[in-house]
């Protein structure tokens, strides 16, 4: 599957739900059932800064394709860095780096990826393409 | 009694819908919204009276003057100050903390002097103090807190010395609501010779501040907790106090004369008022205090109190709620968590029901650290908030419960 059939799979998952209620619950239980971090890896290193809610993300890199771990301290975050990770792992770093997410806008959640939310979702969505950029030039 | 329905209408932001649900603002530590005399003071201001101060012979500026310097007069009458040149307009607290840590770092702090701060303090009045103590070589002293989150005087006792140079400690508390004993802190400071700066951000806006009173040798506010303007602010400071400090910024206005040899300082209050200040905003900010004053702060902190102890009460209820901040003496301020649900998440749903709160940290990273968690949901109440806004919160709360257990 590529990027963009992980992004329709979710609007389509999503379209299931008229109201905002039904949505947020489901972002909390695609929280609840991501696999997360192991704490004893919740360091420095791997913590992308957002403000109110922590973020972490780790990278790994198999056979030229990249994929990512993340977690979170605040559930609905866990949810959203969930669906990124989802959508973004299992990818090479090129098109990764070409990938446009426009599924956090189709499913009606724009407004966690303002900066000003400051939930750390921008600031992943940066570092995952920050990580692409460094392992395609180490593949160059 | 307040008139609550004549009240809500004066300030127009307050009818207006959130997420398609009627807006519910308790953030009001962090900023109060604005009556529309306020809103309509500043506009007249810019429409028809317009001109810069202290400057021209014209018309317009001598009556923009004028204005200017009546709001200064309203708000030395507010505070009870004994001079209206003790009054120096600022940006906002953080300006007038950090032009009195500057003048203190230039010329009173010594290598080996201390600086008394509380635990409860806003990181505005952590940080200019640091930087006072960096470039000064003094030492930063901190007053703990209690589980309750009180001063603990015995403490504060011990920490004072002959080395303290000023304690610079909050009159009410933005995370927690404590209101401190103050009165106690000055007095005791005051026998040693010790200045007091008080900040008073959270106090202005819930009760009436008489320096005089409080017998403070600063004190500082700011004109947009006050439901007036942002980008101004008020210092108070006894004149000997404000005599002793050099000038914080160079420019116009502050100047008696200027020569590249060497330039006399005006005296005050426009030593420290350099350039041209937010005009507009001290119009607005004296139209603010007026406003409140009609209302009159002891109904308001009457009322204010009525709202704390519904709030309480009602929030208390809720089975898993923790309420930090638990002073005897508390402004209307609840700061809370719901057994482990992280505060964004709380606040996410909340905003979904139109219901503003803070979340986070509230500028107080070190009371967090104190209380061993990453940050509360803060609904702070003001005059314009009714119990029935209270229950929608309370509503709202045993919803996100149920989403996130
Ligand atoms: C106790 C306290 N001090 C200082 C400040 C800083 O005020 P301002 O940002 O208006 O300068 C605040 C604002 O949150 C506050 O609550």
């Amino acid at each position: 599957m590529t990027i963009n059939d992980r992004q329709n799979e979710l609007i389509e998952e999503f379209s299931m739900f008229d109201d905002w209620m039904e949505k947020y619950e489901y972002i909390i239980d695609l929280g609840k059932e991501v696999t997360g971090i192991a704490d004893d890896l919740k360091t420095d290193d791997y913590l992308v800064k957002g403000c109110q809610s922590r973020v972490w993300l780790i990278p790994s890199n198999k056979s030229g394709r990249v994929y990512f771990d993340a977690d979170s301290d605040a559930i609905i975050t866990r949810g959203l860095v969930g669906m990124v990770t989802r959508v973004l792992s299992d990818a090479t770093p090129k098109e990764i780096l070409e990938s446009d997410l426009f599924f956090v806008d189709k499913i009606g959640l724009k407004e966690h990826l303002s900066p000003t939310r400051s939930n750390g979702l921008v600031s992943m969505i940066k570092k995952i393409k920050t990580y692409a950029l460094a392992y395609t030039a180490k593949a160059n | 009694m307040l008139d609550l329905s004549k009240i809500r209408k004066d300030f127009p932001i307050l009818h207006q819908e959130v997420n398609g649900k009627p807006l519910i603002y308790f953030d009001n530590a962090a900023s109060t919204q604005k009556p529309k005399a306020v809103i309509d003071r500043i506009s007249r201001y810019y429409a028809q009276e317009h001109s810069n101060i202290h400057r021209g012979v014209h018309s317009l500026s001598a009556a923009a003057t004028e204005e200017y310097e009546l709001a200064r007069k309203t708000i030395q009458q507010h505070l009870n100050a004994s001079h209206d040149h003790e009054i120096i307009f600022t940006k906002g607290t953080t300006d007038g903390i950090n032009l009195v840590a500057n003048g203190f770092a230039k010329s009173i702090l010594k290598p080996g002097d201390e600086v008394l701060i509380s635990e409860l303090e806003h990181h505005s009045n952590i940080v200019p103090w640091q930087l006072a103590c960096e470039s000064s070589g003094a030492k930063l002293k901190v007053i703990p807190i209690s589980d309750s989150g009180e001063w603990i005087m015995k403490d504060f006792y011990k920490l004072l010395s002959k080395k303290t140079k000023i304690v610079a400690v909050n009159h009410v508390s933005n995370a927690l609501g404590t209101i401190n004993p103050v009165n106690d802190v000055v007095d005791t400071a005051h026998r040693m010779g010790v200045p007091v700066l008080l900040d008073g951000a959270q106090a202005a806006p819930h009760m009436n501040v008489d320096v005089k009173a409080l017998n403070c040798d600063f004190y500082v506010l700011s004109g947009h907790k006050l439901f007036g303007p942002t980008g101004v602010g008020v210092l108070y400071g006894k004149e000997e106090w404000l005599n002793k400090l050099p000038p914080y910024q160079g420019g116009g206005d502050m100047i008696k004369s200027v020569s590249f040899e060497k330039t006399e300082y005006n005296e005050l209050p426009f030593k420290f008022e350099a350039g041209t200040p937010h005009i507009a905003g001290v119009l607005g900010m004296k139209t603010a205090i007026d406003y409140c004053n009609a209302i009159g702060f002891d109904a308001i902190a009457k009322y204010e109190h009525e709202l704390l102890e519904y709030g309480s009460k009602k929030l208390s209820s809720i089975e898993g709620l923790t309420i930090y901040g638990t002073a005897e003496n508390k402004a209307s301020v609840i700061s809370f968590l719901i057994d482990e649900i992280h505060p964004y998440d709380t606040g996410t749903i909340l905003d979904k029901l139109g219901i503003a709160v803070r979340t986070g940290h509230h500028c107080t990273e070190p009371i967090m650290t104190r209380f061993g968690i990453p940050g509360t949901v803060r609904a702070s109440f003001a005059f314009y908030n009714t119990k029935e806004e209270i229950d929608v919160l309370y509503e709202g709360l045993l919803r996100v419960k149920k989403m996130f257990e």
